[in-house]
């Protein structure tokens, strides 16, 4: 009887679970940038293919860069980003698996801007790092956007930068997010 | 009953660690994958002597210095063939994202050059791939040499090159080229020479670093004249990278940086050691 009790209760538990399942948005074509402040040069580069999921019921959120999508002032800056410190055809996605906090469960039917803590894997060049950085998810009119910025170090994803343009190139990174999503229909 | 109960459990507590990827698999679901142009299936617009399938962008400018030395195996006399040079200096320019023209001049017989490459094809990755990048060639070559016998009037001077250029990218450090070739001479110097000579070249690269690779190109010609004095040009060297230039070093029995000249008039023997060294740099603007 107890058996049966704990059977039913681990079934509603997971049907609840799939309920919320609900609240899930995807992003198609969010904007990525990040920005190298060197001694000889600022680098920028900007991305609008960026593909995301984010779950208001579990608060994750997966995030994925496609690296040849990165588009520079100059094509040639473009060329040696993917061939040489990139090595874009070797890893041609950089992504991100995190989850954030809030108080409490956001509501897609509430307005309103969250400031929310994200804590996750970031991969880029083929190596993961621990991201931790802060970031603002507005709701408006039961559409969801999401921006962030943070910083990375070059070194800690072991992109190597020759001696001979370490004055153009700089060892920390500013990135950039802006997402909107929609929800995904079911 | 208790096995189902931890099963479940199992289920209900892997959907839980498994989410983000979940997620991941969702978004693969719902986004397609994108298509990629193939990037720097070669470094330079040069493979050696040669052109190679990469034109260049929009509004981009390159200027070309080429070299080559004269016979290695001329002696001490000669510093090994560093007292002569034959130089190239040319302008590329691109017009469109798939059309590129350029002017060069050659110390070699005086001559001018002007060339456009037509990109045809490009090799892509994704939903709808191309397999490889096609680019046809074309120049014309006006030497302006005084008092060469029988070349006195402008028309003889002249000659065309038609090129196809063939190339995949195998992987990142691995490139293959074929280049089909026929080349119209107004007037040929050898006796039973044809006025159109046509040629096969072959070429690659193989990336040994990141910024240096090897370099392999040779032309065949299919109705080359008997003449024992003229050979198939053959070269090998090295492509370095250092920011924005390229510079190529290499070894090859061609005088000339021109496909009239290196094709049909190629005089050394490789393998009998006349060879040149040679170099070229690019700089793109």
């Amino acid at each position: 009887m107890i058996n049966k009790t704990v059977f039913i209760t681990l079934l509603v538990l997971c049907l609840v679970s799939k309920g919320y399942s609900q609240v899930k948005f995807v992003e198609k074509d969010g904007i990525a940038s990040f920005f190298s402040s060197a001694p000889l040069e600022d680098i920028e580069a900007v991305n609008n293919k960026v593909q995301s999921v984010l779950d208001l019921s579990s608060n994750n959120v997966v995030i994925v860069i496609p690296i040849r999508d990165f588009k520079f002032d100059k094509s040639l800056m473009e060329e040696h980003f993917n061939e040489n410190y990139l090595e874009s055809e070797k890893y041609p996605k950089a992504t991100f698996k995190g989850s954030f906090s809030t108080a409490q469960t956001l509501d897609v039917s509430e307005d309103g801007t969250h400031h929310v803590d994200v804590d996750g894997d970031l991969t880029i060049h083929g190596v993961t790092n621990k991201l931790k950085t802060k970031a603002t998810i507005s709701i408006l009119k039961g559409s969801l956007s999401a921006t962030t910025q943070f910083d990375i170090r070059i070194e800690d994803y072991k992109v190597k930068i020759p001696k001979m343009v370490f004055k153009n190139i700089a060892e920390v990174v500013e990135v950039k997010a802006d997402l909107t999503y929609d929800p995904i229909e079911n | 009953m208790k096995k189902i109960i931890i099963s479940l459990f199992i289920l209900f507590y892997s959907f839980n660690i498994s989410a983000q990827d979940d997620l991941m698999a969702l978004l693969e679901e719902n986004t397609e994958e994108q298509n990629h142009d193939v990037e720097a299936t070669f470094k330079g617009s040069r493979l050696i002597n040669g052109h190679t399938v990469q034109v260049r962008k929009p509004k981009e400018l390159e200027f070309l210095i080429s070299h080559r030395f004269g016979r290695i195996n001329s002696g001490s006399y000669e510093f090994f063939g560093l007292d002569g040079a034959n130089i190239r200096l040319g302008l590329e320019y691109g017009i469109l994202k798939f059309l590129t023209i350029g002017v060069g001049r050659s110390s070699f017989d005086k001559t001018y050059d002007g060339l456009a490459k037509l990109k045809m094809l490009r090799q892509s990755t994704g939903s709808k791939s191309i397999p490889i990048s096609l680019v046809y060639f074309t120049s014309v070559a006006h030497k302006t040499l005084k008092d060469q016998d029988g070349f006195e009037d402008a028309t003889s001077k002249t000659s065309y090159t038609h090129q196809l250029l063939l190339a995949r990218k195998f992987s990142p450090s691995f490139s293959l080229q074929l280049m089909p070739t026929v080349i119209h001479r107004n007037k040929v110097e050898e006796i039973n020479g044809d006025n159109d000579l046509y040629a096969v070249g072959m070429g690659g690269r193989m990336k040994i670093s990141n910024r240096v690779s090897l370099n392999l190109e040779y032309y065949y010609r299919v109705n080359a004249p008997d003449n024992e004095n003229l050979y198939n040009s053959l070269a090998v060297g090295f492509d370095i990278e250092t920011g924005g230039h390229v510079f190529q070093l290499h070894f090859t029995n061609s005088r000339t940086m021109i496909e009239r000249g290196f094709i049909t008039e190629t005089t050394g023997d490789f393998f009998g050691g006349d060879v040149h060294f040679g170099f070229n740099v690019s700089r793109v603007f």
